[in-house]
Order: structure tokens, then sequence, then C-alpha cells
């Protein structure tokens, strides 16, 4: 025991005195869930911003997982070590936000500490999907993607294909040329965002009473709704005739069946362009998320999925402003242009778009706009997002029914009569805690 | 068991007080904690609370996903604990006979003793991978559509193959050690009275081997109720619908994951009753037939 504390003691004397050679700067710590090459990209702004002042230094450490950040943040905060940023992934949104005093709105950071803020600034599809229901951005979006659709070309010139489907019509159409050819037409991965929420806003329908949960904790469910109850009679449909390939819930499993070439389509997310132009050894293409002409004729754009950056609550004057400073950086178009180019996730600004533009990215690139093309698409009144509690766990609920509906363990009728009362119960009880 | 009684002196309080203190610490007071919060309703961030008697209760446990939790829970444990007790005894019986090479089957079959559930969890995951995994093309070959992303029982199948498979090692150093320890002169003085091996193993070796197979058992309740959440965690993760979701993974899910404090500390209470009462259960009643 000696020992230990001997050593704890040297180590946090060491550490103090490393921290007061640093030249007295202002350290801001960032809690991140980027992995990988993403990770790489992170650590490559965190140096580019440390290298632009001297004030700050900025310390990004990689947490694990969305949700593993998400807990480590809530552990820390309850130890009262919370980093100044973390980031935190949509369906974690309400969490962080409702909990009152926990965050501290990055609008008004910017506002009183950099400058100034203008919601205009950022492009549309992703200005209100992590602001309150006045609008005001609560939260930074940073690695922010939309559903699209991948096609492989060379499967398609094999069969005859023109081009990627717009509408699920139209792929139903394609399906049996596929099949014939031996090849599954499609798998998605995560189907709670992309067959449920992002079904919603393609369609513009509502997912959730209260404004979809913007206005109130106290919300109800909208899911269990004709319209993707036809979607999923469908979604079986295709299972059952071999047109639909499920390789079960994990995003790298259905990637690889569409990277492995037994599939010919996929659903995926604008950021997973990058991983494929690396993994896959054909030519591929990427188009929008389909929807269903029988429902609408004209589709409306999707949500954003990802993550953003909350400013925590409890820090000095001193760190806010380095925080303010910081994301005032990451906003500056050549940051956001290069976190665009080297992940794929949209650039949130309409600077940075319109410097891609100009640097001619699309023209060599042209899959690369898809995504923020989807997002700039017409909007509806349910396109901007949703804020709903316990959103975790409630997309647990749809996976297990979604799995129900495929298995043919229950009807589809059941099935979302079970999200809905399960889900309803799930944002009661948020509602309970957090009111 | 016996019971000793000491005299009224503090020395003997000093030499159990480490111990006590480390119970304290990490047993008891989390155990308080998890008490305490599973009457609360109270955010993530510990920023609001309120008593909620048993509501997280009423909340949790009686909604369909933890009841069949519940039940997949019994049959889980039952079936990885006999199959790995079964299969490790009967390879220690046979190791025990080999006499030529005896050493490398010893190895060989405690080799996986040193592997951690999620590793094996992640190694089992790739043998039954839909696109590259052996195992997964061996089940289909038969012409049973064998698929674990969708079909319960085939889930289920995997991951107490892979909990099974993890277990036999361990068991099986226990089983062997304890045939060693067997004396030869019971044995041999069996041999002389009773010529079928099987009938001479159920009546001496199995009663001799009692206290062994009673310690296994306890710990590989536990194994299957605690430890084979890393092994479901890299797998099937509960899916497909829930079928694979155990008691402590869904504690997991509810409070690590989806940041519901009170409802998982409600549901880890429970399973902290559960346990109690089981393991009060093996020592009442089983371990009663055990002889020392």
């Amino acid at each position: 025991m000696k020992l230990l504390k001997k050593l704890a003691v040297g180590a946090v004397t060491s550490m103090s005195l490393m921290a007061s050679a640093a030249y007295a700067q202002v350290e801001i710590q960032w809690w991140h869930a980027m992995g990988g090459h993403l990770g790489e990209v992170v650590e490559e702004i965190a140096a580019k911003y440390n290298a632009s002042q001297s004030e700050y230094v900025l310390v990004p450490t990689y947490k694990g997982g969305y949700e593993d950040t998400m807990t480590a943040g809530i552990a820390a905060f309850r130890a009262k070590q919370q980093p100044n940023i973390i980031q935190i992934f949509d369906a974690g949104a309400a969490t962080i936000i409702n909990a009152k005093g926990a965050i501290v709105p990055v609008a008004d950071l910017l506002e009183k500490y950099a400058g100034g803020f203008d919601s205009t600034d950022y492009i549309e599809g992703v200005r209100y999907f992590y602001a309150d229901s006045d609008g005001k951005m609560i939260g930074m979006p940073f690695n922010s993607s939309t559903p699209l659709l991948y096609y492989n070309k060379d499967i398609f010139a094999k069969v005859g294909l023109d081009g990627p489907p717009a509408t699920w019509e139209e792929m139903e159409a394609m399906a049996p040329k596929l099949k014939d050819a031996g090849y599954q037409a499609l798998a998605q991965s995560h189907s709670p965002w992309i067959f449920a929420e992002n079904f919603m806003s393609r369609h513009n329908l509502q997912l959730a009473t209260a404004n979809n949960g913007y206005d109130s904790t106290d919300v109800k469910i909208l899911y269990n709704n004709p319209e993707l109850r036809m979607h999923w009679t469908k979604v079986k449909e295709w299972l059952d005739k071999g047109w639909y390939g499920y390789y079960g819930r994990g995003w790298g499993d259905n990637q690889d069946a569409f990277v492995q070439q037994k599939v010919a389509m996929w659903l995926g997310s604008s950021g997973s362009f990058g991983g494929l132009t690396k993994s896959a050894e054909f030519k591929f293409g990427a188009a929008y998320l389909p929807y269903w002409k029988s429902i609408v004729d004209e589709p409306t754009s999707t949500f954003i999925g990802g993550a953003a950056l909350f400013a925590m609550a409890g820090k000095s004057e001193e760190e806010n402003k380095g925080v303010a400073d910081f994301l005032k950086f990451l906003t500056k178009p050549e940051i956001q242009y290069l976190w665009h180019r080297e992940t794929g996730y949209v650039p949130i600004t309409n600077a940075a778009y319109e410097m891609a533009k100009a640097d001619g990215y699309y023209d060599s690139t042209p899959d690369a706009e898809i995504g923020i093309l989807q997002l700039t698409q017409k909007s509806g009144e349910w396109t901007k997002g949703y804020r709903l509690g316990f959103y975790v766990q409630i997309r647990e609920v749809m996976y297990k029914n979604f799995e129900d509906i495929l298995s043919g363990k229950a009807s589809v009728d059941d099935a979302f009569a079970a999200i809905e009362k399960d889900g309803n119960a799930l944002l009661a009880r948020f509602h309970d805690t957090y009111k | 068991m016996k019971r000793v009684q000491f005299e009224h002196s503090p020395i003997p309080y000093l030499f159990v007080a480490p111990q006590l203190l480390i119970i304290a610490i990490f047993f008891l007071w989390p155990a308080g904690q998890a008490v305490y919060q599973s009457f609360m309703l109270e955010d993530a961030f510990g920023l609001s609370s309120q008593f909620v008697w048993f509501r997280n209760y009423s909340d949790t446990i009686f909604n369909s996903s933890w009841l069949h939790a519940a039940w997949f829970t019994a049959i889980f444990s039952t079936l990885v604990t006999l199959l790995s007790l079964g299969f490790a005894l009967l390879l220690a019986v046979k190791a025990n006979e080999v006499i030529r090479g005896a050493s490398t089957y010893k190895t060989l079959l405690m080799w996986a003793y040193a592997i951690a559930p999620p590793v094996a969890g992640l190694m089992g995951n790739l043998m039954f991978n839909p696109l590259i995994g052996d195992l997964y093309h061996f089940m289909n070959s038969f012409g049973y559509d064998f698929d674990h992303k969708l079909h319960e029982v085939d889930a289920g199948f995997v991951v107490i193959l892979i909990s099974v498979w993890k277990q036999v090692s361990v068991n099986f150093i226990f089983f062997l050690s304890g045939l060693q320890g067997i004396p030869k002169s019971v044995t041999e003085a069996a041999t002389m009275d009773c010529k079928s091996p099987t009938r001479r193993f159920w009546t001496i070796t199995f009663p001799l081997l009692a206290p062994t197979t009673f310690f296994l058992m306890v710990t590989n309740i536990t194994y299957a109720f605690f430890e084979t959440f890393g092994i479901i965690d890299t797998t099937t993760q509960g899916a497909p619908g829930g079928a694979t979701t155990t008691l402590v993974y869904k504690v997991f899910q509810d409070g690590f994951r989806g940041a519901d404090i009170g409802g998982s500390s409600a549901q880890s209470v429970v399973l902290m009753l559960v346990v109690l009462v089981l393991t009060v259960i093996q020592f009442r009643f089983i371990e009663r037939k055990v002889h020392y």
C-alpha cells in the first residue's frame, strides 16, 4: 500500500510539474468516439488547432463507441471530472440536453466568446437537429452523415440495369433480375436509423407528438402508422423472396455483404464512402435514399445521423473561452472541408460546401456530394429531426421487433403495436425522470 | 459446516478486518448504492432525483423483455453448466486412462483455459459469420437453414456452444486433479469386486468426485450467469429479438448503454436476490449430499 501511495504521489507531482511546464496554457479536454481512420483525422484537427494558437491546448481522447463515450462522460460528470467537450450521438442527445445543468449551449458560448453566432451559416439539413425548440443550437453538429444507397456498378452493368433505383417501386422491379443473376438485391445497416427514423423524414411523416419531441419530454411515438407498416410488410416480402439480405445488427456485417458482392445494393451512411473506396474491389456509386412513390410524389430531405459536440457545464470561464475558440476553429471552411474530404461526413457550413465546390472536389468525386445534396433537398415540417428520451432503448425495442417481423415470429401489426407500447412506456419513464 | 467459537478478544477481529474492509468497499457499498438507486428516479447526470418507491421495479421487472431474459438465463445457465461439466468429466476420465502421450492430451485439453470470454466470443463470431464462417457453412451444409441472426434457437446454440467450449477446459483441470486424488487402493479394490467399469465409475469414482463436482457446479453457475456477458456482447448482443439476452446483459444494456440508472439498479437488485436464493439452495440442499 505504501509503495502504491508513493507511486501515486510521484505520478501526481510529475504530472502537475508537466502541466505547469506547458507555458500555463489552458487545457481543453475533448472526449470523442472516433476510432480508426476517423480518430486519426480528429488528431490531425487537434494538432492543427494547437499549432494555430498558443493560448489553449486541445487534448482529444478516444473513449470507445458512442455509448461508451456517453457513459464515460456521465460517470465523469458525476465525479466532477467531466471533459470540456464531449461527443454525443443522435440517440443520446435527449439525455444530455434534458439534464438541466449538464451542458452549456454552444450557441451561447460562441455568442459570448467568439464574436457571435449565426445559425444560417450552417447548412439547412444540420441546423436544427441538435437545437432546442426555438432553433437555438445546443450541440455543434460534428460528424454528420445521412443514409444513402450504394450500388455495385459492375453487377448493374452485368445484369443490364442502367442506374440505381430512385424509388422502392423501381427497386422491386430490379430485384428479380439481380436474383436471377445470383445476387441479393439489397442489404442495409442499422434498420432503426434507415428504415424507421429516416423513413419518416423522407416521406415527411411526423415521428412523435410535441413537434417530434422538441417541445416537451411528454411525447408519444408515432411509428405505428400505415406507411411504415406497409414498408415493413414489403421488407419481409423481400426477405422471403430472396431480394433482401439480413446479416444481423452489426453495421459492418451488412456492409461486408456488399463489399464481397453478395448483395448489389446496400443502404449505409454518407460517411461510409471513404471506407468503401478502400475496401471495395469493384466500381460502386452512391445514390439518394429511395422512397415510396405510392406515399409521396416528391421526397423530402433526410435527417442527419452521427454525433455532435457538447460543451459540458461546470468549467471555468477561461476554459469555456477555449471551447468557443476551438468550435470557431472547427467550423472554419478549410477545417470542415478537410473533415469532409477525409471522412465522407458532410461539411456543416455553407461556406465549407462552397469551398469544396469551388475546389472542384465534386467534379472529380461526384458521389461525395450526394449526402449533402440529399440533406439540402426540399425540407418539410417533419424533416428537421427528432428529440426522444431513452432513445437507445427505443432503438433496441425496434431492433427486437424488426427481427421478430423478419423471422416470422410476429406479424407486422403486432410488432408495431409492441414498438408503440414499449416505446411510449420508455418515453413516459424518461418524462418522469427528467421533468 | 463446523462453527468455531472465538473467545472475546479483539485480536481475531483485527485479523479479519482487512478482508471485511475489502468486502465493505467492493461489495457492500456498491450493493447499497444499487439498492438506494433502485428506489430513485434520477437523471443520468445526477442533477435531479426523486424517491419513487417500487416504480423502477414495476417498470423494468414486469415487462415481457425482462421476463424473457429471466427465462433465457435459466435455460442458458442450466445447459451451460450441465454440458460443460458433462463434457469435462468425460474428457477427464478418458484422459486419466491414457498412458502414452498423456501429457500432450492434457495440455491440449487445457489449452483454452487461458482464453478470456470476449476473445472466445470474437473467435466464435468469426466462425459463425454468414459470409466467411466455416461453422456457419458447416451447419448449413446439412440442408438445415441455420441462421443465428434471425432464429432464436440457432442464436442460443451459438452462445451456448461458445460458452461451453470456453468452460470445459477449466472444469477438465479440476476433474482431472480430482480423479488423480482418488487413492489407487480404492480403485484397485473396486476392480476386484466389480467387473463393469461403468458401474465402478458411478458407485466409486463419481461419489468420490462429489466435492469437486459441487465446487464446479457453483462456479459454473456463476460463470453462466455473469462471465458469459463477454461472449454474448461479442457475438449476438442479445439478438435476435432479445432472444439471447441474459439478465446481466440486460442490466448492461439499460444502465450502461441506455443511461437508465434506476431501472438497471432495480434489475441488479433482483438479480442479486436470485443469486442469493440459488446459493442458499445449493448449500442447503445439494451440499448435504456431498461427502468430503
